[in-house]
């Protein structure tokens, strides 16, 4: 087991320093920084002297090693914008995410996993058909279409939550189903996937065939390995949703890292959208080895790896 | 002997897309107790299903048990398997009946232990506390043959052997002293070597603890060594059944026939192994034909209109109703009534052949002489081109014609029988 977490680490560090090199040299390919982060009628000379200041007129393997040193430190750059360290804007930005983030992902699971268990134990049955359709719907329907009808009808039509901002646990309704109506649909799908093939495994039978109840046998058997594929697929859900969504955000007007992109990417902040790329890519680096330290306490096979 | 097992006319069907599948059609036998019974058949001829329909393992839908009964002789009571509830199955699952299967490697749950595994079966079906019963499982550990047992207990299954995880589910089979065991092929996936320890293991804990047993394979060679009697599939039904010696010695069914002659044999040179020409039948079709008529070297009309009774070997009379009758009816293997009177000695095949071959051989002449099974193929002709089959002396003509037929049939012994 240590042997197994000290090699996820290691490959999670390693991960996160492919990351930081390929966001510095992915964002330089947008463009010359300098111009990006100038006004659209700046003169030469501005531009010139904007590349000075940032140091970007240094040779290229210069600045790598300085951005690499600097992140290092945990310092991202400062924004051009906002006039304060990136990592410091990211942090401020983090809770309203990560409580989105959680609200979504609860909700998801809460709704999925019973309706896809229910769905798979019962093939062919009106539930199993609920399930897929609740699946179906739940990949199909963009977030953003979504997130409008949802304020049409509950915000504007029947005002039972506010249409924006962050203000207590009713403004997080709406977002929060929004954006875990997509991940909703997928663990539902999962879930049943999952229920109907583990069901019909052999070792359930040789269950079945020590007379064990129905319901050890969900409990016990079942279950237990179909929560394997659970706790991938929601791992992998919930890194993304913690790089904050542009769209949900935006639309809620809900003061995350979601809705910083979008203002950086506007003000040409070339500075904090780097740091944001570099802040997202290591949340789900860290979410990731999180979800392998839950697959070896759940699975013997991988924590006994040689 | 007293029969611990009794089954009778049963059916299995699976409902699919492409229509009904006839999976078991029409089986009925007996297990006496402290017998091992043989189930022998290709893939897909039902041995497997019917056995686990008996402890109702089969996934309910799409299969059905469509009919039948299957009275089991337990101590305290007889019940009919079929029909129980499902509490009550339960009870007997695992506890009077065990069940090994054919793969150990995925037939274990990978995320528990085994002792946790073998103690679930103990916990279910007896009073003993939670420490009795890891006790009770290092014993059986110990019974099966795994070293270092209470080591061993807190194991995962993937850190055992193939050969290791059968023994675990022998283990568990065995685990409340059950009256049965059934073993669906336990030996197939595994090497040969491990597949003789696991056949001398089951052979002798089950001689040791009195239990009955019916063992599938589609492995010849283990069913000799194994089994007192055999029952043989075919599509869906029993095709022959007898002992274990006079099946192997003179076997009746041109298909068993045509299995045995498909052997290879320690002695004898480089001859070429006879095969059975054509496919598997398909489950879908009509179960009222002779499953075997397609590949049959002796099919004739009446074998695809009606499904052959069983006939004891050699004297081409069939069992009818608690007396050996001297006249044949077209449902006698179908009757569950007459089924039970089944004499456990009988060689019984199911064929209209048996009736012609003893009427091609002179009435003076002892009836079955004992042919060695490479003899019986040879002499059945299967697989060998048509040209060649007319020579061997007891060998009945190629096919049967319609215009010959009712000449065949009007001898004094089947006169009853009537197309």
């Amino acid at each position: 087991m240590q042997r197994y977490l000290f090699s996820r680490v290691i490959q999670s560090l390693a991960l996160i320093l492919g990351v930081l090199v390929l966001v510095f040299f992915l964002v330089r390919l947008t463009g010359d920084p300098a111009r990006l982060m100038a006004p659209r009628d700046a003169s030469p000379e501005r531009v010139e002297q904007i590349r000075e200041q940032y140091g970007f007129d240094r040779p290229i393997m210069v600045q790598l090693t300085e951005y690499l040193s600097h992140a290092a430190r945990g310092d991202f750059g400062t924004s051009y914008h906002y006039r304060a360290p990136a990592s410091e804007l990211i942090v401020t930005r983090l809770p309203a995410t990560l409580e989105l983030a959680l609200a979504a992902l609860a909700f998801a699971v809460v709704v999925a996993v019973p309706l896809g268990i229910l769905g798979g134990s019962n093939p062919g049955t009106v539930m199993d058909t609920l399930a897929r359709g609740v699946g179906l719907i739940g990949q199909t329907v963009p977030n953003f279409w979504l997130a409008l009808m949802l304020i049409v009808i509950f915000a504007v039509d029947l005002g039972w939550f506010p249409s924006f901002g962050r203000d207590g646990p009713r403004s997080l309704v709406l977002p929060a189903v929004a954006l875990g109506f997509f991940p909703l649909g997928q663990f539902v799908r999962l879930t049943r996937s999952a229920v109907l093939e583990v069901r019909s495994a052999d070792y359930v039978r040789t269950a079945y065939s020590k007379g064990l109840s129905t319901r050890i046998i969900y409990l016990r058997h079942i279950f237990r390995n179909v929560s394997i594929t659970l706790v991938s697929i929601i791992g992998v859900q919930f890194g993304y949703m913690l790089g904050g969504s542009i769209y949900i955000e935006s639309i809620f007007a809900w003061p995350g890292i979601g809705r910083m992109i979008n203002e950086a990417v506007q003000n040409r902040d070339f500075i904090l959208v780097q740091g944001i790329a570099v802040f997202s890519a290591g949340f789900v680096v860290v979410i990731q080895l999180l979800t392998d330290v839950a697959y070896a306490l759940i699975d013997p096979r991988i924590r006994y790896e040689e | 002997m007293e029969p611990v097992l009794d089954v009778r006319d049963l059916a299995v069907q699976f409902e699919t897309v492409e229509g009904t599948l006839h999976a078991v059609n029409g089986v009925s036998f007996r297990l006496r107790r402290g017998e091992t019974l043989g189930i022998v058949g290709e893939s897909g001829s039902g041995k497997s299903v019917s056995m686990m329909s008996l402890l109702r393992l089969i996934p309910e839908p799409p299969g059905k048990i469509h009919r039948g009964r299957a009275l089991f002789y337990d101590a305290a009571e007889t019940v009919d398997l079929l029909s129980l509830s499902n509490r009550r199955i339960g009870f007997l699952r695992g506890n009077r009946i065990g069940y090994i299967f054919q793969d150990p490697m995925s037939s274990l749950n990978p995320l528990l232990t085994v002792g946790i595994q073998i103690r679930e079966s103990i916990e279910r079906h007896t009073r003993l506390s939670g420490t009795q019963a890891k006790q009770r499982a290092i014993e059986l550990l110990e019974l099966v043959g795994i070293p270092s047992a209470a080591q061993r207990y807190g194991n995962y299954p993937h850190q055992f052997s193939g050969g290791m995880r059968q023994r675990v589910m022998i283990a568990i089979a065995i685990s409340c002293d059950p009256a049965i065991l059934i073993a669906d092929e336990p030996t197939t996936a595994l090497d040969v070597t491990v597949q003789a320890q696991i056949l001398a293991l089951v052979r002798r804990l089950t001689q040791e603890l009195g239990i009955s047993v019916i063992w599938i394979s589609h492995d010849l060679g283990v069913i000799a060594s194994l089994a007192d009697r055999v029952l043989v599939m075919y599509g869906g039904t029993v095709v022959e059944r007898g002992d274990v010696e006079e099946l192997f010695t003179s076997p009746r069914h041109p298909y068993t026939v045509g299995l045995l002659g498909a052997l290879p044999k320690l002695q004898g040179g480089e001859e070429q192994l006879v095969n059975i020409r054509g496919t598997p039948p398909s489950l879908f079709s009509s179960p009222t034909q002779c499953p075997f008529e397609p590949r049959c070297p002796w099919a004739f009309a009446r074998c695809k209109t009606e499904r052959p009774p069983e006939f004891f070997a050699g004297t081409g009379r069939v069992y009818l109703g608690g007396t050996e009758s001297a006249s044949t009816t077209q449902d006698t293997a179908e009757s569950p009534e007459q089924e039970a009177d089944e004499p456990f000695v009988a060689h019984r095949a199911a064929c209209f052949h048996d009736l012609d071959r003893d009427q091609e051989r002179d009435p003076s002449e002892p009836p079955a002489p004992a042919q060695g099974a490479d003899k019986a193929a040879e002499a059945a002709g299967i697989g060998a081109p048509p040209s060649a089959r007319g020579s061997a002396s007891t060998d009945p003509p190629p096919a049967h014609t319609d215009s010959r037929q009712p000449s065949r049939l009007t001898g004094d012994r089947t006169g009853a029988e009537e197309l």
